[in-house]
């Protein structure tokens, strides 16, 4: 009965927007109803001249480019290899979601989370920053992990814990890190990672780098007290972050409509003297954009930037959870293929004869079995040593430590077959 | 007059002791309290000399530069030293940057710049994110909560992220150059929420190491430790001490180990086992108990994570006594965790329970804090008690 409650507004919404009849050319995005189009990029710094915040865009849903000058513009930036790199790391990336959140169904590893629906986020934005620029992500940004080159196998050595996990197998699957591509370890605590964004922003200032450190995060964790008090340190003491919200509905089942009464995430950035602009989301190229010319102001002015990038959660919260219960299967579909991201960017790249279905295939059929081939090694590979067990918790082993381990270590030779899990 | 019985070293002698025990041994019900009184009014404004030994393997003051100062003082020289010797080491907090409510970090602003030594907004949860964040990119943020007590609004970012950022990225990231500093404890006109000594909640957190001092000189060699040690450390400043009697402090940097523990008296009696302003109430203790014939051994903790568990069993092991005694609020107080260890490490030569005097399981209270503190007349009793038993 409850869940059937919560799904009251979420319906009510779905009525709305989801008339057939009613053709859209731009989505309807949950977390800011009735914002309006704008094709100008304006990082605000003082409340527009309308009740919403503007979402700005540059490509409309049926791929056509409805904002010539900033699609020049981001053109100067974006050659077409690049543009069909960002299209495959898409596909790539669904592909990839959709065989392991199988695996998960299956029994074959214990937890995924797709990124479902938010692929233009993760990878336009991937797309816009350097090698060293600094990555605090949250969970949902395979995408750009993916971008910036971490790949299937590394992907699927962290999720089956295999020895060669960087993580050594200590944390549940979906929680990446990459030293070389600048990516921190990600850690399920929502939003702790914003406020180190915005030190690790102060460090690079300091370090006369020309970088910045971009902080993704959901509109769900712009509630915690980490991200005001990440927004005011940044401002004040002039961090070079970028503070990238995904605005994608949900905070599991939560609809923004219980999340928050103002406008949005980007309207706070205001309240801290951050320079704030709502973008589209599901629109690679405003995300590029958005993000490119947020890192140029970052790092020429020494200030930090938020983004709130609009979007929609296209697939479940994780493996854990059944969006079927708060969502109704028609706002799903509809989401998910007239509002798919992939969709868009694939219709745009077809008409300019940059991609066809045989690409598409290839891709998807080259990585489906990289994926299928490597679920097979992961699963047979050896897990981390137990002896990691104890390292790292300190840069050494504290003595009391190692006594704990020899029990652990004495036990499972007493009784190997009780802790075969146990490596 | 005190039945003083000689702690015995064997099975055979403690089994003996055991079964006298049975019959006639002291309950350790705390309020039965025996008749003889010590005259305490000496200890009122007692000269303290114990508190400022030091273990000369490990520090040098007599053939070295050395000049007077008080523990804010030395506390700033840390500071200053590291700043000095290390660019990427950055000092911040709320009302730091004019010197800091307490005057630690008084002149660094001054010295190295607004980048380095600058104020915080208000926030403490802020504080340590963004000080994880700088250790992050190979800073040595060293982060100031104004007071302990204020601390529990970063309790998320030092427990779920300072800690575990070395083990849950398998070491590919750390957050070692963090230091965390904080002054804590009893003030005498503290009340809840400037008197707490939350160690133990940190002591629960594999990751993050816990520190404390006890005077000038430890302070100024355990803090460069602290910022130095490759892990996210949270340095404990008890605040009563700050402004309390200089003591003699080389000048240059030099650095104490963490994780050992500090005999600064030797005995044959009883283990006595502090930490932090409790040593000064400790040594007073030890000086009523020397009055009665009972020979001490004082040993400051220092470290409270990772403990130096075997300084402490190897006393224990000698004397069959200890006393453990801390501001913190008793039940779940890191003597628990003491008395734990040692009646496991030290069983066969225990010949009494060990015994805690601790703070009273109540909020931090103002107006009843002489009451509340386990203050030297209660730990006196307690080491009579202990030895009697």
């Amino acid at each position: 009965m409850l869940s059937r409650v919560k799904c009251i507004r979420p319906l009510t919404s779905a009525k709305r927007f989801y008339s057939k009849s009613e053709l859209l050319t731009t989505p309807k995005y949950p977390g800011a109803v009735n914002a309006k189009f704008t094709k100008d990029l304006v990082f605000h710094n003082a409340v527009p001249n309308e009740p919403v915040f503007p979402i700005f865009h540059i490509m409309d849903l049926q791929g056509k480019i409805i904002n010539q000058s900033s699609y020049k513009s981001v053109r100067e930036t974006l050659d077409d290899d690049t543009l069909v790199k960002m299209y495959k790391t898409m596909i790539q990336l669904e592909t990839m979601d959709t065989i392991l959140y199988n695996a998960q169904r299956q029994g074959r590893v214990s937890f995924y989370m797709t990124n479902y629906g938010e692929e233009a986020v993760q990878i336009g934005s991937a797309a816009a920053l350097t090698e060293t620029d600094e990555i605090f992500a949250q969970y949902r940004e395979a995408g750009v992990l993916m971008y910036r080159g971490f790949t299937l196998e590394e992907f699927m050595n962290q999720c089956f814990s295999t020895s060669k996990d960087y993580g050594k197998g200590r944390q549940m699957p979906v929680h990446y890190g990459s030293k070389s591509l600048r990516v921190q370890t990600i850690s399920s605590p929502l939003a702790t990672q914003i406020p180190q964004a915005s030190g690790a922003g102060y460090a690079i200032r300091l370090s006369d780098r020309k970088d910045v450190a971009i902080c993704y995060f959901g509109e769900g964790a712009a509630s915690e007290g980490d991200f005001h008090s990440a927004l005011n340190f940044a401002a004040v003491l002039k961090s070079q972050v970028i503070f990238l919200c995904r605005n994608n509905g949900y905070a599991i089942s939560t609809p923004t409509s219980d999340q928050y009464k103002g406008d949005g995430i980007v309207a706070r950035g205001l309240g801290y003297g951050i320079h704030s602009i709502r973008v589209d989301g599901n629109d690679p190229f405003a995300v590029y954009m958005a993000v490119r010319e947020a890192r140029k102001m970052s790092t020429e002015k020494h200030v930090p930037v938020l983004i709130e990038a609009m979007t929609y959660r296209g697939g479940h919260h994780s493996t854990s959870d059944d969006a079927s219960r708060y969502r109704t299967t028609n706002e799903l579909t509809y989401w998910r293929e007239q509002m798919n991201p992939i969709f868009r960017l694939k219709k745009f790249l077809t008409n300019e004869k940059l991609w066809n279905e045989e690409n598409e295939n290839q891709v998807r059929d080259d990585t489906r079995k990289k994926v299928l081939s490597l679920l097979t090694s992961v699963e047979k590979a050896e897990k981390t040593h137990l002896d990691e067990l104890v390292t790292d918790v300190y840069d050494q082993v504290p003595e009391t430590l190692k006594e704990q381990k020899k029990f652990v270590d004495a036990m499972a030779k007493k009784y190997p077959e009780a802790y075969s899990e146990g490596h | 007059m005190l039945n003083l019985v000689r702690p015995g070293r064997n099975v055979l002698s403690h089994l003996g002791r055991r079964l006298y025990s049975s019959q006639s041994a002291v309950s350790f019900d705390r309020t039965e309290l025996d008749s003889d009184k010590i005259d305490f009014k000496k200890y009122l404004n007692f000269n303290h000399e114990i508190v400022y030994n030091y273990t000369k393997e490990e520090i040098d003051v007599e053939n070295v530069p050395t000049h007077k100062t008080n523990m804010c003082g030395a506390i700033n020289e840390a500071m200053r030293h590291a700043m000095e010797k290390d660019e990427k080491a950055v000092v911040f907090g709320e009302d730091v940057a004019f010197g800091g409510v307490f005057r630690c970090t008084i002149d660094l602003m001054e010295k190295f710049g607004k980048d380095r030594c600058f104020n915080t907004p208000l926030c403490e949860q802020g504080i340590a994110g963004f000080a994880i964040g700088m250790a992050a990119m190979g800073y040595k943020p060293i982060a100031e909560f104004q007071f302990a007590d204020y601390i529990y609004p970063a309790f998320d970012q030092i427990v779920n992220e300072a800690a575990k950022y070395r083990y849950r990225s398998g070491n590919l990231f750390n957050v070692g150059g963090l230091t965390m500093r904080a002054p804590c404890s009893a003030v005498g006109h503290g009340g809840h929420y400037h008197s707490q000594s939350p160690e133990a909640f940190f002591a629960h957190v594999p990751g993050i190491k816990v520190v404390v001092a006890r005077n000038p000189v430890q302070a100024k060699g355990l803090l460069l430790s602290c910022i130095e040690d490759d892990n996210p450390v949270l340095f404990l400043e008890p605040k009563k001490l700050y402004r309390l009697s200089a003591s003699t402090v080389p000048d240059d940097a030099y650095y104490l180990p963490l994780s050992k523990a500090e005999i600064i008296k030797k005995g044959t009696h009883v283990t006595v086992i502090g930490w932090a302003s409790q040593m000064y109430v400790l040594e007073e203790a030890v000086k009523m108990a020397e009055e009665v014939g009972i020979d001490c051994e004082l040993i400051d903790l220092r470290t409270i994570l990772p403990w130096d568990v075997e300084t402490v069993i190897n006393s224990v092991s000698k004397t069959g006594r200890c006393v453990i005694a801390h501001e913190a609020p008793h039940t779940n107080g890191f003597g628990a965790e003491l008395a734990a260890t040692i009646q496991e490490k030290c069983f066969l030569n225990l010949e009494a329970p060990v015994i805690r005097v601790c703070g009273l399981d109540t909020p931090f209270p103002l107006v009843h804090e002489k009451y509340y503190v386990p203050d030297n007349l209660k730990c006196f009793e307690m080491i009579k008690k202990v030895v009697n038993y």
